[in-house]
This record gives C-alpha cells, structure tokens and sequence, in this order.
C-alpha cells in the first residue's frame, strides 16, 4: 500500500502546483484569504499528509504519524470558519487534492488494476481528511454560537440600581427556562449586594407572556420575597393584561403596575420617601402658556 | 452534644445558624425555640441563616413548622439573610414559606419584628399584613 506515498513523495512539487492552480480556478477566495497565505497553508498540508502516509500508511488517518496533519487541518478550517468560509469551500480544499493525485497515479502506475487500487486508496484518504476538516470547522462554528448565546443572555440581563434600596430589571425577550435562571440569579445576587428591599420588574420588552413566563416570573418573585425584599412587576401592556385574565393567572399577591414610573413610585412611598418639586419653573411656564391660550 | 444557641434580646429570640443543619440538630432548634417562648414570653423570634448554604425539604419545613409554631405560642417568626442559591434552591422545591416574614438582614428583620410587636400590642385585631 505504500504506492501512494512512494507516488506522492515523488511527485510532491508537481501535485502541490497543480492543487494550487486549480484551487485558483475552483474555489479562491480573494476577499477572504490572500493567495501567498493560501499557497503557504497547501505548503503546509501537502507536507503533513506526505508525513502522515510516510510514517502511519494510508488506512488509519487516527495514527500517531497523522497527528501534525490532523492538527493542522483543523487548525486551518478553524481558521477559516471564523473567517467566513462556507462548509463547502472548506471541504473542497481537502477534495480538490484528488484531481493531482489521480493524474500522478496515473502517470506513474503501468499496470490498470494496480491503478485502480492506489486510486481507490487516495479515495478513501482524502475523503478521511475531507471529513476531519469538515467536522473541525462544524465544531468551531458551534463554539462561535454557544458563545454568542451566552454573551447575548449576559447582555439581556442587567440589574439597575434605580435608587437607595430600590433595583430594576428590564427583562428583553421572551424568558425561557434557562434564561429564568440566569435572569433570578442576577437578581438575587444584586438584592443581597445593594441590600434592596424592593425589586422593580419591567415586562415591557417581553413580546408574550403566557404560563410559562408567567410561572418562571412567578418563581422570581418568591426566592426574592425569601430573601427579604419585594417584586413589583411593571411594563404590563394592555394586551398582555387581557392575556393573563384569559389564561387565568394567578397574579394576585403580587404588585402590578402599567409603568415604569408608577412601580419606581411605589417603591418610594414604600420606602418612606416622596418626590417634590423644588423648582416652579415648569409650572410657571405652564402658567403662562396656558394665560396665553385663554 | 451539638446545638444550636437560642439567645434571648429583650422580648425577642436571636437564633444564628452558622453549622450545616442536619436533622437532629433542627429537631432540637423546635424544641429549644418552643421552650424559650414559653419559658421567658418572648414576643418574637429572629431567624438569621446568612451562614446556611445548603437546604434540602427537611430544613425549608423546619423553618416553616418553628414560624407555625411560635404563632401558636403567640411569637412572631422573621427569616433573614437568606443565601440566593438557598432561596432559589427553596423555590425549586415548591417550598414559599408563606406563614414565614423574610428581610434583608438581621437590622431590617428587627425592625420588622418590633412594628410587628408593637401593632400586636396596640390591640389591633387584624394580623398586620407585611408590606
């Protein structure tokens, strides 16, 4: 079986000019990749795979000698899947090797079958390959996700301090179960580090609100009350009220208001404070408007 | 053996649980906190659990059973300090406590006593609802 490595290592300058050039006419990617550093990354692979078939064979691409070309290879299609590239311009780098090594398989194989069986071989082979730099560049792009999702919870979460004693959580987007989680962790672990006795929650930004928001909102309410201090929900549209009547929610031993500022006032007046005009600025220009209009 | 301190503050009970509770230990703290009340009159019980952070059902009904309790013997029961991981923990069990007072701390969990004390003591009928 070792054909192909002999084959290869023979005719390693005239296969990597090959793979080069056709790659130019298939699947260059100018905007993406400069063409020194793609012909240094064919540099590189051709390398490694010539290693890989020298050192382990053909059949077994998991064997200690494929280990630089399968790090490499998933080296390049991390790269390039942060890039841009899409899954098949990847796997057709790894693939367009084929045409090269089949026209130098068959320059050099006198006899038809003994052909066909190293063809068969550099099949499987680049195939093997083909795939570890698809599954790499798959895994890279599932990491890019997941850290997007999380970044994307951590962004949609934040606890403001409205006052002395008073927090608000504007809660965006439609609250799942893990998002219920993260939403009461923060904040619980603020109500404890600002010493708060009272939490305002701003629906406003949750498009629907049906059992299950209402449940995990439910639950919010009472690990704060646990602690100590208490939730007003505020932010409820019109709509969404006439929703949670529908629905038969149970919403009765809990603070509702329709806005923002009737919630921040509550807990104001809870709190033995009240707001006072120092100024009659506004109201005397009020005045006058008004002396005017009449 | 090992037990959980009942300290007396005037007319209240102080209790501090600063150990991981185990049952044996939370079956003593009912005795003790029902003895003291009847024992010295006290008015109300001060639950501080800013040191507890583990709970399991067990201990959650234990907290509720000595706030039913001391309502019997005419005390009221306030939980403070309460851990975000025990609270969140509490309501995934489906346990609320809903006889037991909370607040923030042990300062805000006095005060919350005393008003509660004082409107007992002011002869008004009604159970003064916690705001």
């Amino acid at each position: 079986m070792n054909d192909l490595a002999d084959i290869i290592s023979q005719n390693e300058d005239q296969i990597r000019s090959e793979w080069i050039r056709d790659m130019g006419t298939s699947l260059r990617r100018t905007d993406l990749i400069s063409s020194t550093e793609l012909e240094e990354q064919s540099r590189a692979v051709l390398n490694a795979v010539v290693m890989g078939v020298r050192t382990s064979g053909t059949k077994d691409t998991s064997g200690k000698g494929w280990n630089p070309a399968r790090e490499l290879l998933q080296e390049v299609s991390a790269s390039r899947a942060r890039q841009g590239f899409s899954t098949t311009e990847v796997a057709t780098f790894i693939l367009s090797l084929k045409q090269p090594f089949f026209s130098a398989i068959r320059r050099h194989s006198k006899d038809q079958d003994k052909a066909f069986d190293t063809m068969w071989t550099a099949t499987e082979l680049l195939d093997r390959l083909a795939l570890i730099t698809t599954e790499a560049f798959i895994s890279t792009r599932e990491e890019l996700i997941s850290r997007q999702q999380q970044e994307l919870m951590e962004l949609s979460t934040p606890v403001v301090k409205l006052w002395d004693g008073i927090l608000a959580l504007p809660i965006i987007g439609t609250l799942d179960s893990a998002r219920t989680q993260v939403v009461m962790e923060s904040l619980l672990e603020a109500i404890v580090a600002t010493n708060s006795r009272y939490a305002i929650i701003d629906i406003t930004g949750v498009p629907t609100v049906d059992t299950l928001v209402a449940q995990h909102l439910l639950k919010t309410i009472t690990a704060a009350r646990l602690m100590g201090a208490e939730c007003i929900i505020s932010g409820v549209r019109p709509q969404i009220a006439q929703t949670i009547v529908h629905l038969g929610i149970n919403l009765e031993d809990v603070i509702t208001k329709a806005k923002l500022s009737d919630a921040l006032a509550l807990a104001l007046q809870r709190s033995g404070r009240s707001v006072v005009r120092t100024s009659p600025e506004n109201g005397a220009a009020r005045g006058i408007l008004s002396n005017r209009e009449g | 053996m090992e037990r959980i301190p009942v300290l007396r503050m005037g007319s209240l009970l102080l209790i501090t649980i600063q150990v991981d509770m185990h049952d044996k230990l939370a079956m003593q703290l009912q005795d003790d906190v029902t003895q003291r009340i009847s024992e010295w009159g006290s008015t109300g019980v001060l639950i501080d659990i800013s040191s507890l952070e583990i709970v399991d059902s067990f201990i959650g009904r234990m907290l509720a059973n000595i706030a039913a309790m001391s309502r019997v013997l005419g005390a009221e029961t306030v939980v403070v300090g309460m851990q975000p991981a025990v609270a969140i923990t509490l309501v995934e069990l489906g346990m609320s406590l809903p006889g037991v007072r909370t607040a923030l701390s042990v300062e805000a969990g006095m005060e919350l006593l005393y008003g509660a004390v004082a409107g007992l003591q002011s002869g008004s009928q009604d159970e003064p609802t916690q705001v």
